[in-house]
């Protein structure tokens, strides 16, 4: 019988993945991997697993097995976690897997982006079960009523790997990927510090996140989770401020589905320009903080 | 010590793109074809650990038409002692990879498999992983540092909100993200002179039937163009309009 488990490595997933769940119109579970997820998203049940983080990809996914059996659809948002563990989940289950869904036609026929985004296919699944993670963009937003019965389930995560350290996202700003606002910079910001004040400072006055390019990250000037585009993080906000940035296909793939695009850029032939709602030519030394002081 | 790196022959990533009319396929006319950009950077390590350890074999390994000889004979030029072609027509879905490689590795026990984390043309970031699955080893997807001390490899990898380092015992599968390295420039000349490198064609060996077809190609809509402003005041002035400030 057709039916969806859908995994929330973290409880802000569970939102998402709810709209996702209503499109595709299946009955569905709710796996919360860590934490606690809202009880009123629909699900028919919600598996409460409790664990304190994720473990690593091996032992995760092998706890999954279990859990995942009777079920034709596995699916979560997608993000680099759920790309390490649920691509392992589908080689385990001998599943297909649909990488990025951006919309779906049927609960087989999934649309999602190719070649840094510059084509969308249109993916048909020919076998069960079918792996999806999928970018909440894309779908509805879920309906709230109800309350869902919660079980708590044990997952054994024991891994073959050791998670020896990890080093996490300082300060107070929201979420990339989840962010209203996002102010990004490029290249031409000269160092970390430069970046931080101007960039950081216009985010931090719109309550935004902070993004940047590959190169602005290679040359080490923003850190590499902000990284936006074909390989890093997809956003999608109201309100997505280009400063020094040229506009290059890999990273244009990680902003198209931004409701306002503004472009600050000195070279008024900039490509950003043509995928841009509001342009303005202008330094962004000058016009960045000027416009933070406006806002 | 035996390294095994898999190879895709992609589009040029830095090309302009496009699906053909009939949403097909993608229009290759006049465009070249690269090592998946991802791949490169897990050979490139490849050849970083070998130069370390002079004791470590590195095969390199393509699954495609004969064409991809081509970008195998650029993996013997960076560094690779040999190259294997898994020849098939059919074009294959990670899974398919997953299981053409997996085939390859019982056979050549490698003690490290690096690829990439993903294939630039289908952006599936799949296939790693699925090998990893069915050999039952360890993975670190998204690798920003890799150290070999024995029989453990200890590999930084990029996360969502940061990084984390993780240590696994090998054999095991690590892909390689953009940070991990810058591959070395090849020149023609190299890559001339490495054709007394061994390179061996073999029939596919699983040729598994695939689990997603796509049905068709294209183009994004696009977004257009907007509206020029003259000053910053025009500017706030404008997405206070809109209702985004
Ligand atoms: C496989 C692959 C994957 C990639 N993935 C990504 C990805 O995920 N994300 C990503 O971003 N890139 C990615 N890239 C890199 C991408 O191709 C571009 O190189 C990169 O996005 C360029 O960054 P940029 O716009 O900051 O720099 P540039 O292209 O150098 O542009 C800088 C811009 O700043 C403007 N400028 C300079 N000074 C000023 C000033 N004082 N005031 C205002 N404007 C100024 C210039 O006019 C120029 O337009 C990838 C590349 C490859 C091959
Ligand atoms: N046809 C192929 N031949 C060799 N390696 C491949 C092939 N397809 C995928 N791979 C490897 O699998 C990785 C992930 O591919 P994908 O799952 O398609 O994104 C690539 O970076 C390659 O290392």
């Amino acid at each position: 019988m057709a039916r969806l488990l859908l995994i929330a490595f973290e409880p802000s997933d569970a939102v998402m993945g709810a709209g996702f769940a209503k499109d595709l119109g299946l009955p569905f579970d709710l796996l919360a991997i860590t934490g606690s997820v809202d009880s009123d998203l629909g699900a028919e049940k919600i598996l409460s697993a409790g664990l304190p983080e994720v473990p690593p990809a091996d032992g995760i996914a092998m706890a999954l097995v279990g859990v995942a059996s009777g079920f034709s659809h596995i699916a979560a948002v997608a993000s680099m976690r759920s790309k390490d563990v649920l691509a392992r989940l589908a080689g385990l289950l001998d599943a297909a897997m649909v990488t990025d869904a951006i919309a779906l036609e049927s609960p087989t026929v999934f649309k999602r982006p190719m070649v840094a985004g510059s084509i969308v296919a249109t993916v048909e699944v020919l076998a069960e079960p079918v792996v999806i993670t999928f970018r909440p963009a894309g779908f509805s937003k879920p309906e709230r009523s109800g309350s869902s019965a919660v079980e708590t389930i044990a997952l054994d995560g024991t891994s073959k790997a050791r998670r020896v350290s990890v080093t996490g996202r300082g300060g107070s700003r929201p979420d990339l990927s989840q962010a209203k606002v996002v102010v990004s910079g490029g290249r031409p910001l000269k160092d970390a510090e430069t970046f931080e004040r101007i960039i950081g400072g216009l985010a931090d006055k719109l309550g935004g996140a902070v993004g940047a390019t590959r190169a602005a990250v290679d040359s080490g000037i923003a850190a590499n989770e902000l990284q936006v585009g074909q390989t890093g993080k997809i956003v999608a906000p109201d309100l997505y401020i280009a400063a020094g940035i040229s506009g290059s296909t890999q990273h244009m793939a990680g902003i198209k589905d931004s409701k306002v695009i503004v472009a600050i850029n000195k070279d008024g032939d900039a490509p950003i320009f043509e995928v841009a709602d509001y342009g303005l030519v202008a330094d962004l030394y000058d016009a960045v903080p000027e416009l933070t002081s406006k806002v | 010590m035996r390294i095994l790196v898999p190879i895709k022959r992609v589009i040029d990533p830095y090309a302009k793109v496009r699906p053909l009319p009939d949403g097909s396929g993608i229009d290759t006319s006049g465009v070249k074809f690269e090592i998946n950009p991802f791949d490169e950077i897990a050979m490139e390590e490849a050849v970083r650990l070998k130069e370390k350890d002079g004791s470590i074999e590195i095969v390199s390994v393509s699954i495609g038409g004969g064409e991809c000889e081509e970008q195998l004979r650029k993996s013997l030029a960076m560094g690779a002692d040999k190259a294997v072609l898994i020849e098939t027509e059919q074009s294959l879905d990670s899974p398919g990879v997953a299981k053409e490689l997996e085939a390859l590795v019982r056979e050549l026990q490698p003690d490290l498999v690096l690829m990439g984390k993903q294939a630039t043309d289908d952006d599936n970031n799949q296939a790693a992983q699925m090998l990893a699955a069915r050999l039952g080893w360890p993975q670190a997807t998204f690798a920003s540092k890799v150290e070999i001390s024995g029989t453990t490899a200890t590999v930084v990898r990029e996360t969502d909100t940061g990084e984390e380092t993780l240590e696994l015992s090998l054999p095991a599968v690590v892909t390689a993200d953009l940070r991990l390295n810058e591959p070395r420039y090849i020149a023609l000349p190299g890559i001339i002179k490495a054709r007394s490198k061994p390179l061996e064609r073999r029939p596919a060996a699983v040729n598994a039937t695939p689990k997603t077809r796509i049905v068709k190609l294209e183009q994004p809509p696009r977004r257009s163009a907007g509206k020029r402003v003259g000053s910053v005041d025009e500017l706030v002035a404008a997405l206070k309009d809109r209702g985004v400030l």
